[in-house]
């Protein structure tokens, strides 16, 4: 079942995470080991609260792992770093900038020509021409997130770490944005960690789903999605991946 | 047009219930007999008679003075501490019970204690004024910092930032809205406390203006055009430090969502 990865990008390596709060401790993360490879667009799929953000923050380096550790391109994670840049869940773009402000914000070591450059570019590549001028509550939900998306464009790294991105949004919206990933991983060629408690979402964009049990989570399946895209979500194959994946976390598909 | 129909109403209400009020307070106090009030009418003579007099823009300047160096100096220090001490847990921990014991002691009740310091005169009352302003704003300081959201904090370390860069670009315009907020209560607070603090230590301002006037001869129209003009300038302030909050950058601090 699982991929054969090619150039392993990322290497997760038996990675634990547990949390003390007030003398009880919480195993949220158990024995984690996967590996991505460069380019790849991976889905890490589980119910809420099991821990996939967590593991998202340790790649990320906000948060150390009690056990175990995490490389990428062969360099032990130990703290943020503006080469995987992480997008959150909601109101991770900063208020008290423009659009434009905020696609800056990475670039403040850029000349001025190559920063009003990229501003340019990726306030074109996720449409938001005519908005430079614009603070963030004066956005829609859709809009505010593809200006963080942006933003985290514009300091061309190698991976983006989306936490739930569209989580927020409206069904339509969802799609539009789901489209305009995909797009965007095409032409921009970015090792992708999506994580998301949308089954259909994992299935629509990953390369490969990561299936997470409960908490403390570990890697109940990895499902390969051997679709090309554009993929037709009523085709036969679809349909089955997405339902070996409803039945391996436990939910019949039936309303 | 609408629009300016529609703010001409709205004015149009306070000013007649001001007029409303004035006219009440004349009649009232002329057919009394005993000396309760002056009259609005002798309020205004009182303050022309202080402007020709050169004493009330000297008055209000000494005031302004004594509020301005008080509050600035208070805000120098407190609102770094505040900043520091919400961003550092251990350091919250350690500087609380003071600060919680110090806090509700009144800044009048350190008037004989500034007096030792400082012995009467400007010093004094800017010690008190710094003294009732630190507090307000070392609270909302630390409390802006605290509630600055994690995932900004994040996104800042995530760009590369240092600690300076983080604190300059992310924390600080992060706690602006809430800040300015403080600032403008405390400023409040510190034009309450100027006029207390001119009754006993100095020989000038609004606040001695009004002792001063009930001491040398009983001059009631000048006790109440003090007070009016206490009043209208802590308005005009506070009108002014609510113009901060409409900056584009700090707006979004005030909005419902």
């Amino acid at each position: 079942m699982t991929g054969s990865v090619a150039i392993a990008k990322v290497k997760i390596e038996h990675v634990g995470v547990t949390f003390d709060r007030d003398g009880k401790s919480t195993h949220v993360l158990n024995d984690i080991t996967l590996e991505v490879a460069e380019g790849e667009f991976l889905c890490v799929l589980g119910p809420s609260g099991c821990g996939k953000s967590t593991l998202l923050n340790t790649v990320a380096g906000f948060l150390s792992p009690s056990v175990g550790q995490i490389t990428i391109g062969g360099e032990v994670v130990t703290g943020p770093d503006p080469r995987r840049i992480f997008v959150f869940q909601e109101r991770g773009v900063f208020p008290w900038l423009t659009v434009e402000g905020n696609i800056a914000f990475g670039l403040f070591r850029l000349s001025r020509e190559e920063r009003g450059r990229r501003i340019a570019y990726y306030t074109k590549l996720v449409g938001l021409e005519g908005f430079e001028k614009a603070y963030p509550q004066e956005l829609s939900g859709g809009m505010k997130q593809r200006l963080e998306v942006a933003r985290a464009l514009a300091v061309k790294p190698d991976m983006l770490l989306l936490d739930e991105p569209f989580g927020a949004l409206d069904s339509i919206t969802r799609l539009t944005m789901r489209r305009e990933l995909l797009r965007i991983w095409e032409s921009e060629k970015k090792t992708i960690i999506f994580v998301t408690h949308d089954i259909e979402e994992a299935v629509q964009l990953a390369d490969r789903v990561v299936v997470m049990s409960a908490r403390p989570a570990r890697i109940q399946q990895i499902v390969n999605i051997d679709i090309a895209h554009p993929r037709d979500i009523s085709s036969p194959r679809y349909l089955e991946l997405r339902d070996s994946i409803f039945e391996q976390i436990g939910i019949a598909h039936k309303i | 047009m609408d629009w300016n129909r529609q703010v001409g109403k709205r004015q149009l209400g306070p000013i007649a219930f001001i007029a409303i009020l004035l006219i009440a307070w004349q009649i009232g106090v002329s057919r009394q007999a005993v000396h309760v009030l002056p009259t609005p009418i002798q309020v205004v003579r009182g303050l022309a008679e202080l402007l020709s007099r050169g004493l009330l823009v000297k008055y209000i300047v000494a005031s302004l003075f004594r509020v301005s160096w008080g509050y600035a100096l208070a805000a120098a220090l407190a609102i770094p501490l505040g900043l520091a001490v919400g961003w550092n847990r251990r350091a919250g921990l350690a500087i609380n019970p003071i600060v919680q014991v110090v806090r509700p002691i009144s800044p009048l009740a350190w008037i004989p204690i500034s007096i030792l310091w400082f012995g009467v005169g400007d010093v004094s009352s800017i010690f008190l004024i710094f003294l009732a302003t630190f507090f307000p704003l070392f609270f909302t300081s630390m409390n802006a910092v605290r509630n600055v959201p994690a995932v900004n904090v994040n996104a800042g370390r995530n760009f590369g930032l240092s600690t300076a860069g983080l604190v300059s670009k992310v924390l600080f315009p992060a706690v602006m809205p809430q800040l300015i907020i403080g600032m403008r209560i405390a400023l409040g607070i510190a034009w309450l406390v100027v006029v207390a603090a001119e009754m006993i230590a100095v020989n000038s301002g609004l606040g001695f203006l009004i002792v001063d006037a009930r001491n040398a001869g009983n001059r009631y129209d000048l006790v109440v055009a003090g007070m009016v003009m206490i009043g209208v300038i802590g308005l005009l302030l506070d009108i002014g430090m609510r113009s901060l909050e409409n900056i584009r950058s700090v707006r979004w601090g005030y909005s419902e969502d």
